[in-house]
Order: structure tokens, then C-alpha cells, then sequence
């Protein structure tokens, strides 16, 4: 019952507003990416200056297979929202597995990674600053992933179900911008924590 | 007039005011409404804030005559550190996104936030943050020892927090509860900001939004960016404390002056995430009590997206005293100044709209006026302390202290107040008495003169904060004496609005649709407005749609 009466003699205009989800969505990438470039400085801030070893160039090794799945896992992810978007559920579901597996496959190498290092070789979180501030950008990459993954597999499943249609492109979309968020900040861990700071 | 003629929807819950009371709670717990989230948030920071006004009444009972025993030295640590931490992150914050929860989606038209439930989640996040804050005073020690809060102040700067200076558990508390709280206000953020992008009605393009939503968004942007850091600061003193990391920790090559960055990069922002929804509430009021339209919108808003952005680069401001190069603190006192100039512009819009105007001087428009002025005398004290000179003189003195009290009291309480005068007809449909209001007003006045301008004289005298007790013989006394007597005067006065907040409820006089002839859309909603906020979607052609509809004659939309 609202007092503002519609106007008569205003034709039907053009009103549109962006997207509900999107905008949700890109406000916590935003969000996220500022809790990343914390992380991001002080691991580059504390380069070099641990006081004992190991050093980042005696104990890692660069993850090349696992970043290239990820990487891909976007483009897979976005032929999976192109093909829902389209009504072909079976193409969605191939794609949308292949994102799955490809997430799958780099969380398997970041653990295989941990596995080495912390009961292998000895080197944890405690062990000097460097483990501290690598553990904690990469772990907090991964959780990211892991999350990732579990949004991946719950809508696999419900696809495997049948009860993925066209009609919910638009929140998968919303969730592929997560994922490639996901994935473009590997892009700098990657780039900080193997290229630059190795 | 008008707003005798807006029609009349029923009351939201007609069923629910006979229910079992059981039953009612039940409502307020599940509700995804964002009237009553807001309310519960409102509610919530009322209750904390009388928690947070006792902790500073103790301290200041401490600190009226030298070498008091009032409180013991480790109970006054405990006091300062929960006094700032509640006072910031469970009184101004929560009760800022309660008003905006509530009056954003009527303001731009809109039948609830973009995310109910994601509402509901962030406040329950930040209520369940403060009771794990408090649950330390019992659990602080875990089972084998009597509790204790959290003393480490409310920067919790390292190595204080570090295990080994910082035993038991009332760290882990602080930490978790700012953690937990702060998930809570991006939630809030994300959805102010959906809101208010994609949730505008008909016509209202966002140079036709009224400032509050406008004011809100920055705000929210504000939050996303600066929150965000401080979460990633308590990650890694979790880290730290938990797993044995060694971020803050020196002695592993680990930097203390890092967590004062992460702490202060949040922590500038955060003041004006504070004040940019009180200069909305200002932004609101003053015109309707001037009756004139606000002067300069479009510099308003351009002033404020200005601040927003301004007060991403002058955190180290607070650590002049730490030791920086001297460019560094040459940048820090170019930009903290810098932030002067969009907040002068305001402060000149504010006197434009009332210049000239048919001012009158009801409850909410002395508050703001009170805000003005204080305001612009807490702006006055910053531009000297932004003076990394002065400030090496005056840190961590309590002439900072009255410096962030006059703006987070004299003008962001202020607001507060006025916002709460203002919008309470809408709110419960009834008025709050104007005689309580002015005595509220004017008590609080002078108390708060009494308690903060005479805080910059013990400072000014070298009296440092956070200091349990002082000797006699300083001639600090006299000036402590005055400022705890303000106290007391603000006690009465905020007892007063209390007063006033539960006897309006019951017997106040019956609000109409739109007490004050104001222009926004929540005055055309019903008073409370019901449920769905809006029967038939409004549409708006200008910035003052209620103007429009009552002068069809001069429309604002022929000139904007």
C-alpha cells in the first residue's frame, strides 16, 4: 500500500539493474582478494628473512602439472555454464566433471606436496618464518580450493541427478566466478611463491 | 496535509502481538525480515552499549583522583581493552548496520536486503562474536583457573599476544570473537551493496538515490576492502598462537611492526567506516529540519567516495612514535591532511542547507547540530595530530583519546541519537516525547563537553593512556576530576533516552505516515511499515520523491 501512486502518463521505461548474484559474488572476491594481498605481503615481506633453514630454493619444488590443471580447470568450468546455458545438460555434466577432476588432481598435488616436505623432510609451519608464511599462503589457497570443490561436487551430484537445468545457469555462473577467482590467485601465489621468491 | 492522507496498511505481525510470547521469540530468532534484523541489531548494540558505558564509568571512577584503588591495575587492563573492543566492534558497528538494514531497502523502494538469509547469518555471526568476547570473563582460563578477559588493549599489539605473554586463553577469545564478528560484517557489506545496486526501484538512478543508501554504499565498499584485513591479521595470530607460526614473533626473525600495519590498515579505514553512516544520518536530517533540499548532492557524494578512498592510505598515521623514515611519515601527514579537504566540504554542504533555511529545532535536528560543530572540532585536533611532530609530543597521551572520543562521541553517538529521535515514529509508530528528548540532549551536551574537552588538558599535560593510576602532585588531578564529573552527567542523559525509547513505545503520541514532511520513500510506507514494505513498487523521477507527490505544481524533477 504504498502512497506513490505509478505514474499515468510515464510510458513503460527501460529499468534494469545488474545481476543480484554477480554483485554478491564480486563483492566477496573483493573482499577476498583484500584478506590475499595481506597474505601476499608479508609472505614478499618476509623473504630472506628467516633465521635458520630451510631456504625456499632447497625445499620446494614447482607444482608445473598441478597449475596447469588448474588453470584449465577455468576454461573447462566456463564451457560447463556455456553449455547449461544452452540446455545441453550432457555436455554440462562432462564439463562440469572435468572441473571436478582438475580441481581434484591439484588439491591431490598440493597434499602429496605437504605430505613430502612436513614427514619427509621435516619442514612445518614451526619450522622458521619462510614455513610459517608459506604454509599459511598456500594453505589458505588451498582451503579456498577445497571449498571450491565441495560447491563443484555438490552440484555434480545434483546434476547426476538430473535436477541441473537451464534455469540455473545463472547460479553457476555466479559460482564460475569463484572458481576463476580461485584460480587467478594461484596465478600470483604461483608467481610470488615459485617464480619471484624462489 | 499529505501525510494525513497516505493510506494506511496494516501493522506487520497483527497476529503475532497475541501470540505466546514462546512463540513471538520464536519469530524475532528465524526472521529473515530486514526490519527486524535491523531492529535486533539495534537492540543488541543498546544492550552492548550500556556494557561498554560501564566499563568506562569504572575507569573513569579509577582515574578521578590520583592514586586510587578503585580497581586493581590488571582489572583496569581488562577494562580498556573490552571498553574499545565492544564500543567498536559491538556498539557502533552493529547498530550502524542495524539502521542501515533497516531503512536502506525502504529508502530505495526495495521489499528486503538483495540476501535475506545471508542478513540473518552476519547477524547472528556478530552476535554470537560478542558473546564469545564475554564468554572469556568465565572461560578465559579454561577449566583450570577463573576466568579472564582479554587485556592485551584493543590494537592487541604483539609480542603481547604472543603464548608467552599472553597465558591462558583470553586472547584466543578476542581473536575468535573479532574473526567471527568480522565474517559477519562482510556478510553485511556484500549485501548492502547488492542491495543497493540491484534492488533501486523504478527511476531512481544512482544520482536520484538519496544519500543515506548512497552514504551506505561507500560504507559497505568501505567494509569489503578494510575488514578484510583485519581478518587476515587474526588468521595469522591464530596461526601463531595455535600452530606455532612465527608472523609476529621477533625473536624468529618475525616483525611486530607488520601486525601495527595489518592492524592500523584496518583500523583508519574502520573510523570511517564509522562516521560515513553518521554523515548519512546527518545527510538526512538537516535538510528535512531545514527545509530546503540538501546543498551540493553530487559533491556530496563525490566528497565521500573521496574520504573512502583517502583513508586507505594514511594507516601509519598512528605510528609515528614507532620509527618510520622520515618520507615515510611525510606521506602519512600529506594524506592525513589530504582527508581534511572532502571532510571540509561536508561540513560546508551541511551549513549551506541549513543557511537560509526555516530551521527547526526539534530533538534529531540539536543532535545534528551538536554533530556539526563537534565534528569540526574533532576534525581540528586530527589535522594537529596528523602533524607527525606534534604527534611524536602527544602519542599514545590522553590527548588522543579525547581526540577519537569527540568524533566517535560527538559526532558519530550524536548522530546516532538523532537518527534514533527521527526514525522512531516510523520505526513503532509513535512519537518520542520532544520535553525527555531535549533533556537528553542538553544533559548529554554538557556532559560530554564537561568529560571530553577537558581530556585533552591531562594529555596536553603528559598524562599517557591506558595508565591505571597517576601520583599526586602532577596537576592532572582537578582535570580527571572534571571529566569523570561529565560522566555522570552522560549517565543521567542516556538513562533519560532510555526512558524515553520504552515509555514512547507504550504511551507516546500516535505517529502519522510522516511526521516530519519528510521526501524519502520510508515516510509513504505505513508506520511501522508491514512486512513487505511496499504493497505496489514505488517509482521515482526525482531525489525527493515525497516532494514530488505533495507539490504536483513544482516537482523537483523539472530542475535535478
Amino acid at each position: 500500500m504504498s502512497a506513490i501512486p505509478a505514474p499515468i502518463s510515464s510510458p513503460e521505461r527501460e529499468w534494469s539493474l545488474p545481476s543480484r548474484g554477480k554483485t554478491g559474488m564480486l563483492n566477496l572476491i573483493l573482499a577476498e582478494s583484500a584478506i590475499f594481498t595481506i597474505f601476499v605481503i608479508s609472505y614478499i615481506f618476509y623473504l630472506g628473512k628467516s633465521l635458520s633453514g630451510p631456504t625456499p630454493v632447497e625445499i620446494l619444488h614447482v607444482p608445473i602439472l598441478d597449475t596447469i590443471c588448474l588453470l584449465s580447470s577455468s576454461l573447462t568450468i566456463h564451457f560447463a555454464v556455456a553449455a547449461l546455458r544452452r540446455g545441453k545438460s550432457k555436455a554440462f555434466l562432462f564439463w562440469w566433471g572435468a572441473t571436478l577432476a582438475l580441481g581434484l588432481k591439484f588439491i591431490e598435488g598440493t597434499a602429496a606436496d605437504w605430505y613430502q616436505m612436513i614427514y619427509r623432510e621435516n619442514f612445518s609451519i614451526k619450522t622458521n618464518l619462510f614455513g610459517t608464511t608459506y604454509y599459511s599462503l598456500v594453505g589458505l589457497h588451498a582451503s579456498h580450493v577445497t571449498v571450491g570443490l565441495i560447491g563443484l561436487s555438490l552440484v555434480f551430484l545434483l546434476a547426476l541427478a538430473g535436477k541441473v537445468k537451464q534455469q540455473h545457469a545463472e547460479r553457476c555462473e555466479v559460482f564460475s566466478l569463484y572458481w576463476h577467482f580461485v584460480d587467478a590467485v594461484w596465478v600470483v601465489v604461483f608467481t610470488v611463491v615459485y617464480l619471484v621468491g624462489r | 496535509m499529505v501525510s494525513q492522507s497516505l493510506p494506511q496498511a496494516g501493522a506487520f505481525g497483527e497476529h503475532a502481538q497475541s501470540a505466546p510470547w514462546l512463540e513471538r521469540a520464536h519469530e524475532w530468532v528465524v526472521t529473515v525480515d530486514h526490519k527486524r534484523i535491523g531492529l535486533m541489531y539495534i537492540t543488541y548494540s543498546l544492550l552492548m552499549l550500556v556494557v561498554g558505558g560501564v566499563e568506562a564509568t569504572l575507569m573513569r571512577i579509577q582515574l578521578a583522583v590520583p592514586d586510587a584503588h578503585f580497581v586493581s591495575p590488571q582489572v583496569f587492563n581488562v577494562l580498556f581493552t573490552m571498553h574499545g573492543t565492544t564500543m567498536i566492534f559491538f556498539v557502533t558497528m552493529p547498530i550502524l548496520f542495524g539502521f542501515a538494514n533497516y531503512l536502506v531497502p525502504l529508502m530505495i523502494g526495495a521489499r528486503d536486503m538483495a540476501f535475506p538469509r545471508l542478513n540473518a547469518f552476519s547477524f547472528w555471526m556478530m552476535a554470537f562474536g560478542g558473546l564469545l568476547l564475554y564468554f572469556s570473563f568465565v572461560g578465559g582460563s579454561g577449566l583450570y583457573g577463573a576466568g579472564s578477559a582479554p587485556d592485551v588493549g584493543w590494537w592487541a599489539y604483539a609480542p603481547l599476544t604472543a603464548k608467552a605473554f599472553s597465558r591462558g586463553h583470553s586472547t584466543d577469545y578476542w581473536t575468535l570473537a573479532l574473526l567471527v564478528s568480522g565474517i559477519g560484517s562482510i556478510g553485511t557489506a556484500i549485501n548492502l551493496v547488492a542491495t543497493i545496486l540491484c534492488m533501486r526501484c523504478r527511476g531512481m538512478t544512482l544520482g536520484k538515490m538519496p544519500l543515506l543508501p548512497w552514504l551506505n554504499l561507500v560504507m559497505a565498499g568501505m567494509v569489503l576492502a578494510g575488514i578484510s584485513p583485519l581478518t587476515a591479521a587474526q588468521l595469522m595470530l591464530c596461526i601463531d598462537r595455535y600452530l606455532g607460526g612465527h608472523f609476529f614473533d621477533t625473536q624468529a626473525g618475525g616483525s611486530a611492526v607488520i601486525w601495527m600495519h595489518f592492524f592500523w590498515i584496518f583500523g583508519h579505514p574502520e573510523v570511517y567506516i564509522l562516521v560515513i553512516p553518521a554523515f548519512a544520518f546527518a545527510s538526512e536530517i538537516i535538510p528535512v529540519f531545514s527545509r530546503k533540499a540538501i546543498f551540493g548532492y553530487p559533491i556530496m557524494v563525490a566528497a565521500s567516495v573521496a574520504i573512502a578512498f583517502i583513508s586507505f592510505s594514511v594507516w601509519a598515521h598512528h605510528m609515528f612514535a614507532v620509527g618510520m623514515p622520515s618520507y615515510g611519515n611525510a606521506f602519512f601527514v600529506l594524506t592525513s591532511m589530504l582527508v581534511g579537504v572532502p571532510t571540509g566540504i561536508k561540513i560546508f554542504n551541511w551549513l549551506g542547507t541549513m543557511w537560509g533555511g526555516k530551521i527547526i529545532f526539534a530533538t534529531p535536528m540539536l543532535f545534528c547540530i551538536g554533530f556539526v560543530f563537534q565534528f569540526l572540532i574533532g576534525g581540528l585536533t586530527g589535522i594537529m595530530v596528523a602533524a607527525a611532530p606534534f604527534d611524536w609530543q602527544l602519542t599514545d597521551s590522553y590527548f588522543v583519546v579525547a581526540h577519537f572520543h569527540y568524533i566517535i562521541v560527538g559526532a558519530i553517538l550524536f548522530t546516532i541519537f538523532a537518527a534514533f529521535y527521527y526514525w522512531y515514529p516510523k520505526i513503532t509508530g509513535r512519537m518520542m516525547s520532544e520535553t525527555l528528548g531535549k533533556w537528553h540532549f542538553w544533559l548529554f551536551l554538557i556532559g560530554f563537553h564537561l568529560t571530553f574537552d577537558f581530556m585533552h588538558i591531562p594529555g596536553i599535560l603528559g598524562m599517557p593512556r591506558r595508565i591505571y593510576t597517576y601520583l599526586p602532585g602532577r596537576g592532572w588531578g582537578i582535570w580527571n576530576m572534571i571529566v569523570t564529573i561529565g560522566v555522570f552527567f552522560q549517565i543521567v542523559a542516556v538513562a533519560i533516552f532510555v526512558v524515553n525509547l520504552i515509555r514512547s513505545y507504550y504511551r507516546g503520541e500516535p505517529a502519522s505516515n510522516d511526521p516530519w514532511d519528510a521526501w524519502t520513500l520510508e515516510w509513504s510506507a505505513s508506520s511501522p511499515p508491514p512486512a513487505y514494505n511496499f504493497a505496489v513498487l514505488p517509482e521515482v523521477k526525482s531525489r525527493r520523491p515525497l516532494w514530488d507527490l505533495k507539490h504536483p505544481e513544482d516537482p523537483d524533477w523539472k530542475y535535478e
